[in-house]
C-alpha cells in the first residue's frame, strides 16, 4: 500500500506508536491482557453477557448505574494506585547516582497519569456514583430525573477511562502533570498523542459529569417527597446539590478551555502560545477557575456522607443542621473566589495576592464550624464505632491537619517558599485522602447493606481501615518533612542522599496502602461469601435516620410502593418514633421507564471519535460523529420508552418483605 | 487514636529539631521572613487545631455506646451559644491571619525593592543592588550580569548582604525560579518577566533549582548558589571574565537547543542586549520584538499592511509547529522602526527606606480613638448637622 493510503487509514499510529521498548508495560499488558481474556472467558462460558446487557449496561436504574459507577471507581483506583506505587518505588532508588528504573518519558507520564486518574476517574466517579445511588432513595423518589441521560452520563465517564487506559498500551499519556500547562502542553513543546489522550478523555468523561449534574439537580430540585422542604433535606442531599450546581458551573470552563487547547493544537490557534500574543497564564487562571471547584465537588459530598454517618452512630440529630446547610452554601460560592491561589508565584501584585489568600483563609470558617457541628453531634451521644463511624473519627483527626496546611499555604509568602514541593503535595493528599477517599470508604460501608441487603465483614473492613490509616501516615508526613527541606515535586532523581530514608519511609506507608486495598477487596470477597451471615432483612441495619432506610435492602426498582411524606429533616427515625406502619395493602400499577442501550452506543462512538482525533484518523472521526448523531436522532424516535409495573407484581414484591420482615421478628 | 495524633506531631518534632531544613533555617533575609510567616501561621491554628483534635478524642471516648455513665441526649440538636463560639473563634483566628497575611504579602513582595539587609541592618543606599538577569532554559539556568558584562550557565554567586535584583525569564516553558536558602520561588515564563528582590546573608553555597515541572530534562535543571564575601565574588567575576567564551545572538541560539544535565558554563563576553532579545522573544534576527510589537498595535497597529508581514516561522523555539490541520506558520518580521521602550509595566515597587514599613512610605501613624461601646453596640449615631 501507498504511505499516503496508510495515513489516510491509520493517521498517525503505526506499530511503532506500541511500547514494545518498554518492558513494564508489555509487561503490564500482558497480565492485562491474560486477564481480560480470563474475565471475557468466564463470562461467555457462564453466559452472563446477555444478561450484563439487559439488567446492567442498558439499565436506567439510578441504583444499579451508581453501583457501576463505584465499580468504575475502583478500577481505576487500582491503576491509579499502580502508578503511585512506581513513583514511590522510583523516588526511593534514584539516589546516589542511580537512575532508578523508569525513564524521563516513562516516570513524566506516569505521575501525570496519576494525577488524572485519581481526580477524574477515581473520585469523581466514587462521589458520582454515591449520590446517584443514594440521592433519590434519600428524597424519597423513584428514580432521577432524566433516567435515560444518566445512564449515558456513566457510559460517558467510562469512555473517558478507556481512552486513558488505551494510552497506556497505544501510543502514550501525556508529561505534562495533571493539568497540562502550555506552552508545555501546546503543540510546540508536546507534538505527541500524549496531550490529544489527556484532551480527549477529559472532553469525552466531562460530558458526562456535567449532564449528570444537571441531572441531579432537577432531581433534587424537584423530586423530593411531599414535606421535604429544602430545610428538611437530609444533609447528604443538600451537600450533593451544591456539589452538583458547581459541577454545573465549572465544567463547561473545563471543556472550554480544553477546547481552546485543542484548537491551538489542531488547527494552529494561538491562544496560549507564546508567540502571537497567545497567553498560557490565560490557560491557567481559566483551568483553575474549574479546578479550584472541583476540589469542592469531590469533598462536599464527603462532608454530607460524614453528617449522617456521625449522626447515624451516634444516635442523635445532627448538631446545627442549619449553619451545616449556610456553611455547606458559603464554601460553594467562596470555592469560586480562591483560584489565584493555585499560583501566586506567577508574578501577580501583593494586593491581589492578598485578596486570594485572604478568601481562601475564609473558606475554613464555615469548614471550621463544620468540624465543630460533627463534634457536637458526637456530644452527649452513644457512639458506635462501626466502620463508617471509625473512617469519620479517622478523618477528623487527618482533615484538620491538612486543612492547616492548607490555610498555611493560602499565606502567599509563605506559599513562595512551599509552592510545588512536596509538602504541597503531602497537604492536599492530606485532604484528598482524608477527606474524599475516607469519606467515599465511609459511604461504601455505610450504604452497602442497603445496596446489597447484607454488611460488609468488619474483621477485614478494620484491617484495611488500619493499613490505610497507618499507611497514609506513613506515606505521607515524610512529605511534609521533604517540603521543609526544600525538595521539590515531580522529580525523577535525586542528589543529595540524606534525602532517601524519607522517601524509603513513604514507599513503605505506600506499601500499608496497597494492603489496605487489597484487604478492601479481600473485604467485599469475604462479605460475599459470608452473605448469609451478614444479612440484613430489615432494611434499617445501622438504626439509621433518613429515608433511604425506610425501604428494603436492596430496594425494589421502584425504590417505594407509596411516596413516603415527610415530617422531620430526620425523616424515617420521625417516622419510627411515631410507629409507622407499613401499607400493606391498596398498591397500584408503577410508572418506570424502560432500560434503552441508546448511552452505551452513543458512548462509544464518543469514544471511537476521540480515539479518531488523537491518532488523525480523520475518517474515523467524522464517521463516529455522523454515527452518534445518527443514533441520536434515532432515539427520539423510540417510543418505547416506559412500562407499568402490574400492581400483582407491586404487591407479590411487597408481600415477599413482609414475610421476611416477619421472619427477622420471630 | 491517640498513635493517631502522636504521629501527626512527629513531623513537627522532627522538623523542629533537624538542621538541614533549609525552608527553616534559611541564608537570606527574605527567606528568614518567609520562614517566620509559615511559623507563626502555623502557631496561630494550632490553637484551634489541637483543642478540635483533643475534643474529637475526649468525645469519641467518653460517648462510646459502652460507656453508660455519660449523658445521652439523643435530640439535643442546638444551641446559640455554641453556635456562636464555633463560628467566631475560626473567624477570630482567620481575622488574625488575614491581617498578618496582609502586611506579609506586601512587605515580602518579590517585586519590592529591599528595605533592609537583615533585622538589625537597613540598605545601604549608596551602594548600587548586584543586577542579575535569569532564563531559564531547556534545561538549565543562564545567568546575566549585565553590570559585569559576564554570564554563566547553571552556577550563581552574589556577595553577601548586597541586595539582589532579578529580572527572570524563559525561553520555551514555564519553570519556577528557587533557592531555597536565598528567597521563595518566583515563575520563570517565556515572554514575560518576573521580579526578585532578595539578599544572602550568610556565605556558603546553596542550592537552587526550578520548582516547575519543565519536561524531560527536569531532574537536572539545578545550580549552585554561592553567597561570597566581597573579596570572593570579585575574584569569582574575573574568574568568569577570564573563562572567555563569548555569548552573543548566534550562540545563544545555539546554548538554548535542549540539553539536560548541563555542566557549569562562564562566559567572559556578552552581547549586552541579549537579555532584552531574549524576553521580547526576537533573538533570532529578523523576528520582529514583542515591545515593537507592542509599541505599534498601541498606535493603531500596522492595518491590513500588517497581514503581509511575515516570515515562514520555526515555531516558538525549537519545535516547528505541527497542527495537523493549520495552515503553514509564519511570524511577524521586524519593521524599521526604533524598538520601544517597555512601558510602565515591570516598574519597580519601592520599598520605603523607614524603619517602620507597616505604615508604608510617610504616612503618618493614625490616631486611634475608640469606638464607645455604647454607641458601637446601642446604635446611637453621632449627630449631624442637619
Amino acid at each position: 500500500m501507498s504511505p499516503d493510503l496508510i495515513k489516510l487509514i491509520f493517521g498517525r499510529l503505526s506499530i511503532e506508536s506500541l511500547p514494545l521498548h518498554e518492558p513494564i508495560v508489555v509487561g503490564t499488558f500482558v497480565v492485562v491482557a491474560l486477564g481480560g481474556i480470563t474475565l471475557l472467558g468466564g463470562l461467555t462460558y457462564f453466559r452472563v453477557w446477555g444478561y450484563l446487557w439487559r439488567e446492567w449496561f442498558t439499565t436506567v436504574d439510578h441504583k444499579r448505574i451508581g453501583i457501576m459507577y463505584m465499580i468504575l471507581g475502583i478500577v481505576m483506583l487500582l491503576r491509579g494506585f499502580a502508578d503511585a506505587l512506581m513513583m514511590r518505588g522510583q523516588q526511593m532508588l534514584a539516589f546516589n547516582g542511580s537512575e532508578g528504573y523508569l525513564n524521563a518519558h516513562h516516570y513524566d507520564q506516569v505521575f501525570t497519569a496519576h494525577g488524572v486518574i485519581m481526580i477524574f476517574f477515581v473520585a469523581m466517579p466514587l462521589v458520582t456514583g454515591l449520590m446517584n445511588y443514594v440521592v433519590p432513595l434519600q428524597i424519597g423518589a423513584r428514580d432521577v430525573s432524566f433516567p435515560f441521560l444518566n445512564n449515558f452520563s456513566f457510559w460517558m465517564t467510562v469512555g473517558g477511562a478507556v481512552l486513558v487506559m488505551a494510552s497506556l498500551f497505544i501510543g502514550e499519556f501525556a508529561r505534562t502533570g495533571w493539568l497540562a500547562y502550555p506552552p508545555l502542553s501546546n503543540i510546540g513543546y508536546s507534538p505527541d498523542v500524549g496531550v490529544d489522550y489527556y484532551i480527549w478523555a477529559l472532553q469525552v468523561a466531562g460530558v458526562g459529569t456535567t449532564l449528570s449534574g444537571i441531572n441531579l439537580i432537577c432531581t433534587i430540585v424537584k423530586l423530593r417527597a411531599p414535606g421535604m422542604t429544602m430545610m428538611r433535606m437530609p444533609v447528604f442531599t443538600w451537600t450533593s446539590l451544591c456539589t452538583n450546581v458547581l459541577i454545573v458551573a465549572s465544567f463547561p470552563v473545563l471543556t472550554v478551555v480544553l477546547a481552546l487547547l485543542s484548537l491551538d493544537r489542531y488547527v494552529g490557534t494561538n491562544f496560549f502560545t507564546n508567540d502571537f500574543g497567545g497567553s498560557p497564564m490565560m490557560y491557567v487562571n481559566l483551568i483553575w477557575i474549574w479546578g479550584h471547584p472541583e476540589v469542592y465537588i469531590l469533598v462536599l459530598p464527603a462532608f454530607g456522607i460524614f453528617s449522617e454517618v456521625t449522626s447515624t452512630f451516634s444516635g442523635k440529630r445532627l448538631f446545627g443542621y442549619t449553619s451545616m446547610v449556610y456553611a455547606t452554601v458559603v464554601i460553594t460560592i467562596l470555592s469560586y473566589l480562591v483560584w489565584l491561589h493555585h499560583f501566586f508565584t506567577m508574578g501577580s501584585g501583593a494586593s491581589v495576592n492578598s485578596f486570594f489568600g485572604i478568601t481562601t483563609m475564609i473558606i475554613s470558617i464555615p469548614t471550621g464550624a463544620k468540624m465543630f457541628n460533627w463534634l457536637f453531634t458526637m456530644y452527649r451521644g452513644r457512639i458506635r464505632f462501626e466502620l463508617p463511624m471509625m473512617w469519620t473519627i479517622a478523618f477528623m483527626l487527618t482533615f484538620v491537619i491538612g486543612g492547616m496546611t492548607g490555610v498555611l499555604l493560602a499565606v502567599p509568602p509563605a506559599d513562595f517558599v512551599l509552592h510545588n514541593s512536596l509538602f504541597l503535595i503531602a497537604h492536599f493528599h492530606n485532604v484528598i485522602i482524608g477527606g474524599v477517599v475516607f469519606g467515599a470508604f465511609a459511604g461504601i460501608t455505610y450504604w452497602f447493606p442497603k445496596a446489597f441487603g447484607f454488611k460488609l465483614d468488619p474483621f477485614w473492613g478494620k484491617m484495611s481501615f488500619w493499613f490505610w490509616v497507618t499507611g497514609f501516615y506513613l506515606a505521607f508526613m515524610p512529605l511534609y518533612v521533604l517540603g521543609l527541606m526544600g525538595v521539590t515535586r515531580r522529580l525523577r532523581v535525586f542528589d543529595d542522599p540524606s534525602l532517601q530514608i524519607w522517601f524509603v519511609i513513604a514507599a513503605i506507608g505506600a506499601g500499608l496502602v496497597f494492603l489496605g486495598i487489597l484487604s478492601m477487596l479481600m473485604q467485599f470477597a469475604v462479605s460475599f461469601l459470608k452473605r448469609e451471615q451478614l444479612k440484613d432483612v430489615t432494611g434499617d441495619p445501622w438504626d439509621a435516620r433518613t429515608l433511604e432506610w425506610a425501604t428494603s435492602s436492596p430496594p425494589p426498582a421502584y425504590n417505594f410502593a407509596f411516596t413516603p411524606v415527610v415530617h422531620d429533616n430526620d425523616a424515617w427515625w420521625d417516622m419510627k418514633k411515631r410507629g409507622y406502619q407499613r401499607p400493606l395493602t391498596g398498591f397500584k400499577p408503577i410508572h418506570m421507564p424502560s432500560n434503552t442501550g441508546t448511552g452505551i452506543i452513543l458512548a462509544g462512538f464518543a469514544t471511537a471519535m476521540g480515539f479518531g482525533l488523537i491518532w488523525y484518523i480523520w475518517w474515523l472521526a467524522a464517521a463516529s460523529f455522523i454515527a452518534m448523531l445518527a443514533v441520536g436522532i434515532g432515539h427520539t424516535f423510540n417510543y418505547h420508552r416506559d412500562f407499568n409495573i402490574p400492581a400483582d407484581e407491586v404487591v407479590r414484591t411487597e408481600d415477599a418483605r413482609t414475610q421476611l420482615l416477619a421472619g427477622a421478628k420471630s | 487514636m491517640s498513635r493517631l495524633k502522636i504521629l501527626a506531631l512527629l513531623p513537627l518534632a522532627v522538623a523542629l529539631s533537624g538542621c538541614n531544613y533549609i525552608v527553616l533555617a534559611p541564608a537570606g533575609d527574605i527567606a528568614a521572613q518567609q520562614r517566620d510567616l509559615v511559623i507563626i501561621s502555623t502557631v496561630l491554628m494550632l490553637l484551634i487545631v489541637v483543642p478540635v483534635m483533643a475534643l474529637t478524642v475526649l468525645f469519641a471516648w467518653r460517648y462510646r455506646q459502652s460507656n453508660k455513665v455519660a449523658r445521652y441526649e439523643p435530640d439535643w440538636d442546638h444551641s446559640t451559644k455554641l453556635e456562636l463560639v464555633i463560628w467566631s473563634a475560626p473567624l477570630l483566628i482567620i481575622v488574625c491571619l488575614g491581617a498578618l497575611t496582609w502586611m506579609g504579602t506586601h512587605l515580602l513582595d518579590p517585586y519590592r525593592t529591599l528595605g533592609r539587609i537583615n533585622a538589625e541592618r537597613g540598605v545601604d543606599q549608596a551602594k548600587a543592588p548586584l543586577e542579575v538577569d535569569v532564563v531559564a532554559l531547556d534545561w538549565k539556568w543562564l545567568f546575566i550580569y549585565p553590570d559585569y558584562g559576564v554570564a554563566t550557565v547553571n552556577e550563581l554567586a552574589a556577595p553577601v548582604d548586597r541586595p539582589i535584583n532579578f529580572r527572570i525569564t524563559a525561553s520555551s516553558v514555564m519553570n519556577s525560579f528557587y533557592i531555597p536558602a536565598l528567597a521563595g520561588q518566583i515563575y520563570a515564563m517565556p515572554g514575560m518577566e518576573t521580579k526578585l528582590h532578595a539578599v544572602v546573608n550568610h556565605a556558603g553555597t546553596y542550592k537552587g533549582f526550578s520548582a516547575n515541572y519543565s519536561g524531560a530534562g527536569f531532574s537536572g535543571m539545578h545550580f549552585a548558589f554561592h553567597g561570597l564575601d566581597d573579596k570572593g565574588f570579585d575574584a569569582w567575576i574575573a574568574g568568569a571574565k577570564s573563562a572567555g567564551g563569548s555569548l552573543g545572538r548566534a550562540e545563544y541560539l545555539q546554548l538554548e537547543k535542549p540539553s539536560q544535565n548541563e555542566p557549569v558554563r562562564r562566559y567572559g563576553n556578552i552581547d549586552s542586549d541579549l537579555y532584552r532579545l531574549i524576553l521580547n522573544m526576537c533573538v533570532e534576527t529578523g523576528k520582529m520584538c514583542q515591545s515593537e510589537m507592542m509599541a505599534i498595535d498601541a498606535k493603531g497597529g500596522l492595518g491590513h499592511e500588517g497581514l503581509n508581514n511575515t516570515l515562514p516561522l520555526a515555531y516558538d523555539k525549537y519545535v516547528r509547529r505541527g497542527t495537523a490541520l493549520g495552515g503553514e506558520p509564519t511570524f511577524v518580521s521586524g519593521t524599521c522602526t526604533p524598538d520601544a521602550p517597555q512601558g510602565q509595566t515591570t516598574a519597580s515597587i519601592k520599598a520605603p527606606a523607614d524603619a517602620t514599613p507597616l505604615l508604608g512610605a510617610g504616612l503618618k501613624r493614625p490616631s486611634f480613638t475608640p469606638l464607645k461601646s455604647s454607641s458601637f453596640f446601642l446604635g446611637q449615631r453621632p449627630k449631624s448637622d442637619s
